[in-house]
């Protein structure tokens, strides 16, 4: 058994803040990763980091009140204002900080940072390094972590919390270098292990994104929230659904349709290709559905030609890069084939301001938690402000948390060798199973049911359909078993792993979306296309049932306080 | 359906019936397009479940899938099976290896645990020794410019793998851990003055480096590491005639 103060399940921005907040407090930390931390996911944000600075030209009347207000009219009010309050206020600082730490955002001429026009904002407020930001603040926090010598675990498959008379003392971790399951015990455990993009076959998302750290906390009895939300960005590749930045258009770049016509303008006159992300991916498979794709082919263009190729190269020549590489269209040259594809998960793992879960010692930030900020709709440029504002106060609170329990008693030795053993336990029936089932199709086909079932457009028959579809496949998913049960890098082991929490955290979002009889952000539904405020102003929470197919659902009020919901119009 | 063979360099040092290197062949069928990193994937689910290779972003932003495909460095997410020279036979085989010159661990995973302590022990953060402004540091668009190459870096170990200087002399830095060095004293921001110079001013940094450029080559990102490394030396140089890095 290992032990460090506070254990950080995730290396991406999230996680990496939370750790260093924690260890700046004097705290003894580790961070365990699937990967080494650099290349975790939060690398692939490409935009950039919304803050009211008021850098931009346009931008000089903006302020944190301005960019609450626009988050919480973009999440259409589901969102906890006091949450989007703390988070813009924070925001401000968080960017100078990483600007202290060496983050290389792009520049103005007087040498401050440059800020760009992102959906849904009223300012030019999106901060940025050229299209890499994520992989820019990524890196940079990578480079803290190491200078703050946070003990960094990589290449570490966390599975299962350590749970002990309802406080969470630890995990357990397959180690993929060394093999065999290790105990990290630890006062505190925080997840930051991103979304869950790959329960859908049409995601923007790393291949790792797969909603393990949702799973591992919806299994130790900790709700889930608001799973129904899941955001599909108007512009991923048409034959990878890799992602091209909303920057693109915050640029200026125009979304064309197979008549050549810059088709937002019937959908959001005034904001055009800059509305929110929900309203714009609507609009672009509406456009799809009737016909209207290009050559009648299911995708429409992101065109950048009339940007030129000078600003193509200094601002967006990141997906340049890309679309060549995997479309084989240099956007200097071609439109762009472009298609809504899953990029978001506004759920996630219920947490207060501070990060902390109902179980003591039980933390969650970035992606993988719901606040909510994000409400039913994120605005880009959220994401990696959340990562990062609530990584930090998620280390601030640890500490305070570790500090004020009373009970300074270490973590329980067989709790947690009794995790370790459940997990070598469980592995052992995979690796005996007369397998009749194939692990990696059901993946496939849960993949697929979803796309098919709760995407852009949902309504009641589809999903019901789809619904009985996620649980016969997870019924199937208790036949499937291991081929190989080397000890080194066994991938087949963790795919295996990863199937059951994937599944049921599918079917959250499932029976969250059936149960919520309206349409909000990006929860649209054919049958019901009204918000309904007096019926549904309110969060969704799915519980766990052991032994049950599907979660118990529970709901719990949105906090007000700053602005009035009404009609979003843009 | 287009046919195409995958030769993949196995080797599990563990097995003890069989811990020496060997080649094995698997056909992958596909449609449309294949980049290697998906028929890696067709392999391990419908062959062969103990293959072993490492997978992030699928999209060449995390340096993950460094491999040594057809003679040559690449990023298997990044590379179209039809852009290979093999592409072009009738009946096509794809060669796919790990990184040479590194300790391996199981397959197509090398161990980058020396990558990583070379990595850290440049100190790779900015050094900042003045109190920080209430707002940003300023910084020209003109100084911003010199970090735009070195900071597109994956760390993906392509280069580290190629450099003839790392084969010959195992404590040598390697290219990725001075480019980054290069990055922060490069940085008008930086003022680390003294305190990384030691790391690289000596005959296992910057020195070690004969501008072989196989680096150049090797890097999937096009990033130009000796480059960087040249301006260290100018840079050590200067240091000692004139007291000043930049």
């Amino acid at each position: 058994m290992i032990h460090h103060d506070v254990i950080v399940v995730g290396g991406g921005l999230a996680g990496l803040r939370a750790a260093i907040e924690a260890k700046r407090a004097g705290l003894d930390v580790a961070v365990l990763s699937q990967v080494h931390p650099g290349r975790s996911h939060s690398g692939a944000a490409q935009g950039g980091i919304n803050a009211a600075l008021g850098n931009h030209p346009e931008g000089r009347d903006d302020s944190w009140e301005k960019h609450a207000f626009d988050t919480t009219k973009g999440g259409d009010f589901l969102g906890d204002q006091d949450a989007i309050v703390q988070m813009t206020k924070d925001a401000i600082e968080v960017i100078y900080e990483m600007d202290h730490w060496g983050c290389p955002f792009s520049r103005y001429e007087d040498g401050r940072i440059t800020q760009r026009p992102f959906g849904g904002a009223g300012f030019p407020r999106c901060c940025y390094g050229a299209d890499k930001t994520g992989h820019y603040l990524l890196h940079t926090l990578v480079e803290q972590a190491y200078k703050h010598q946070v003990k960094l675990y990589v290449e570490q498959y966390v599975c299962k919390l350590i749970v002990h008379e309802g406080i969470c003392q630890g995990v357990v971790a397959y180690d993929m270098i060394r093999g065999g399951f290790e105990a990290f015990s630890g006062g505190a455990v925080i997840i930051a292990t991103g979304g869950a993009g790959r329960i859908y076959a049409n995601s923007t998302n790393a291949l790792i994104n797969t909603g393990g750290g949702m799973a591992m906390a919806y299994h130790a009895g900790v709700p889930l929230k608001d799973m129904e939300f899941i955001q599909f960005h108007p512009t991923g590749l048409y034959s990878t659904n890799i992602l091209m930045t909303e920057a693109a258009r915050g640029e200026g770049g125009y979304l064309v349709n197979g008549l050549g016509e810059r088709y937002m303008e019937k959908y959001a006159p005034k904001f055009m290709e800059l509305a929110p992300r929900d309203i714009v991916a609507r609009a672009g498979q509406t456009e799809i559905n009737e016909g209207r794709g290009i050559n009648g082919q299911p995708y429409v263009y992101l065109d950048l030609r009339h940007l030129g190729a000078e600003k193509i190269l200094e601002r967006l020549p990141g997906i340049r890069d890309l679309a060549i590489h995997f479309e084989g269209v240099d956007p200097i040259e071609e439109p762009i084939p472009v298609v809504p594809s899953q990029h978001y998960t506004m759920g996630g793992i219920d947490t207060n301001v501070d990060g902390a879960t109902i179980m003591p010692g039980l933390y969650a930030a970035g992606e993988c938690a719901c606040v909510s900020v994000h409400g039913a709709n994120r605005l880009g440029g959220n994401s990696l402000l959340e990562t990062i504002v609530f990584g930090r106060r998620a280390g601030a609170d640890v500490f305070r948390y570790l500090e004020s329990r009373p009970d300074k008693r270490p973590p329980n030795a067989r709790a947690a060798f009794a995790a370790v053993q459940a997990m070598e336990d469980k592995v052992e029936a995979l690796a005996r199973a007369e397998a009749t089932e194939n692990a990696y199709a059901l993946r496939t086909e849960m993949a697929l049911v979803t796309k098919e079932h709760f995407g852009v457009f949902r309504d009641e028959a589809g999903m019901k359909a789809g619904l009985d579809k996620l649980l016969s496949i997870k019924e199937r998913s208790a036949k499937v078993g291991l081929r190989y049960t080397g000890n080194v890098f066994n991938l087949d082991l963790i795919r295996t792993l990863d199937l059951e929490g994937m599944i049921d955290v599918a079917l959250c979002m499932a029976m969250g979306a059936l149960n919520r009889t309206e349409s909000r952000g990006a929860h649209y539904r054919t049958d019901y296309t009204k918000r309904d405020d007096a019926n549904w102003l309110k969060h969704t929470l799915a519980y766990y049932r052991p032994g049950e197919a599907g979660p118990r659902l529970d709901y719990k009020p949105v906090t007000l306080g700053y602005f009035e919901p009404e009609e979003r119009k843009y | 359906m287009a046919e195409i063979t995958f030769r993949v360099k196995r080797q599990d040092p563990q097995d003890k019936k069989n811990p020496e290197a060997h080649w094995e062949d698997y056909k992958i069928t596909y449609e449309g397009n294949l980049t290697v990193l998906e028929g890696l994937f067709y392999i391990q689910e419908k062959y062969d479940g103990s293959l072993a290779f490492r997978y992030c972003c699928r999209a060449s932003v995390c340096g993950s899938c460094a491999m040594y495909i057809d003679g040559a460095y690449r990023l298997a997410c990044q590379t179209n099976v039809k852009h290979l020279d093999s592409a072009g036979s009738p009946d096509p085989v794809v060669t796919v290896a790990p990184m040479p010159h590194l300790p391996l661990v199981k397959d197509l995973v090398c161990d980058m645990t020396d990558f990583f302590a070379k990595y850290e022990y440049i100190m790779p953060w900015l050094i900042r020794k003045s109190p920080d402004p209430e707002k940003e540091l300023l910084q020209s668009p003109k100084d911003r410019k010199k970090l735009d190459m070195p900071i597109d870096c994956i760390l993906c170990g392509c280069c580290y793998s190629s450099c003839p200087s790392v084969w010959g002399e195992e404590n040598y830095l390697g290219p990725a851990a001075l480019l980054k060095a290069y990055r922060f004293e490069v940085d008008s921001r930086d003022e680390a003055r003294k305190d990384r110079l030691s790391r690289w001013d000596n005959e296992r940094g910057v020195y070690r480096c004969h501008t072989i450029m196989n680096c150049v080559e090797a890097c999937p990102k096009e990033l130009v590491p000796t480059e960087g490394i040249q301006w260290l030396k100018r840079a050590a140089i200067r240091r000692r005639l004139f007291g000043r890095l930049k």
